[in-house]
């Protein structure tokens, strides 16, 4: 039976808020450095211009879709919009889904906070499997709403 | 443990100060753009700031009441099934940017939680509830459903090569 249960209660909310402060100093530059970085790629780069980027042959569409989604940024919301507008300017569907799915899965602007936190060899490795598998499930997806149409 | 939490936190000043330098580069070459883009940065981190404080909050909840044995019971090395599920259905309901997720997921990785499940929790975020209706709205119902499955089909295949070839502590 322990004799002082509060003590360690309140040593223990003492120890969980200095954890999650220390947590808290560690990750926040970091954030403020992704924020920062986010802001000037999206200013910079001609997102808009991926139009122009894509052919007509599916598999080359599906690649050039994953490497431009893997290297955009920002709300997902606008991959739907802009994914809605290159399908109706004649972009194929699968290349659209590759860029879609890369939009969300591959994080190319947050690897470093990824490798930090995570470990490089983790950060590098998931972002790579997640780039092919955009490919695979674009190509899939598109075979698989073409057989139940 | 103190140690390589110094050595995170200096590396993460490390990155800040260099995204800063580029900024004063910017800011050199034009100056009014360099201030566009700070104000377009700083709106961006406006939008953050809800999902950070929701973020630690979980955080500190995680610390108060998450002890290592429920992580091993949920999420660890002994979850089997039931973990994977916890890591699809967490990634699936968790809102906001990633950032702060990741030091949310080291946290619980520091407390066993398994390098597959982190893999499968991230891959699903990528199904994103709450624009269901938006992508619906472009491309149909029937795609929405068949990318979701995919999506959750394969982030357990990416958990599971993720966990093989990805873990530090694994040698292959």
């Amino acid at each position: 039976m322990d004799p002082h249960p509060s003590w360690r209660q309140r040593d223990h909310l003492i120890r969980s808020i200095n954890k999650t402060w220390a947590m808290l100093l560690e990750v926040l530059p970091l954030i403020l450095g992704v924020i920062l970085l986010t802001g000037l790629l999206l200013k910079l780069l001609p997102i808009k211009a991926a139009a122009g980027w894509f052919g007509s042959n599916d598999m080359l569409d599906a690649v050039i879709g994953a490497l431009a989604g893997s290297i955009s940024a920002g709300h997902p919301a606008t991959s739907y919009v802009l994914g809605g507008e290159l399908l109706s300017n004649g972009v194929s569907l699968v290349a659209v889904t590759a860029f879609l799915i890369s939009w969300v899965t591959v994080g190319s602007i947050q690897l470093p906070a990824e490798a930090l936190m995570l470990s490089w060899r983790f950060a590098l490795l998931r972002n790579l499997v997640c780039f092919l598998f955009s490919i695979v499930i674009a190509l899939l997806t598109v075979f698989t709403l073409a057989i139940i149409d | 443990m103190e140690g390589k939490r110094a050595k995170t936190r200096f590396r993460s000043l490390h990155f800040l100060l260099l995204v800063i330098a580029c900024y004063v580069i910017a800011w050199l070459y034009d100056s009014r753009l360099a201030l566009d883009i700070l104000g377009f940065s700083g709106g961006l981190l406006y939008k953050l700031i809800p999902a950070l404080f929701l973020v630690f909050a979980i955080i500190f909840l995680s610390n108060l009441l998450i002890r290592p044995d429920w992580v091993g019971r949920h999420v660890g090395k002994d979850s089997g099934v039931k973990g994977w599920l916890v890591a699809i259905i967490g990634g699936i309901l968790s809102v906001g940017p990633v950032y702060p997720w990741y030091a949310l997921l080291k946290d619980l990785r520091a407390k066993g939680m398994r390098t597959a499940l982190i893999a499968v929790f991230l891959y699903n975020r990528g199904i994103k509830l709450p624009l269901l209706p938006l992508m619906i709205h472009y491309f149909g119902l029937a795609y929405t459903i068949i990318l979701a499955l995919y999506l959750t089909i394969f982030s357990l295949l990416a958990g599971v090569i993720m966990e093989r070839f990805g873990d530090d502590e694994n040698t292959c």
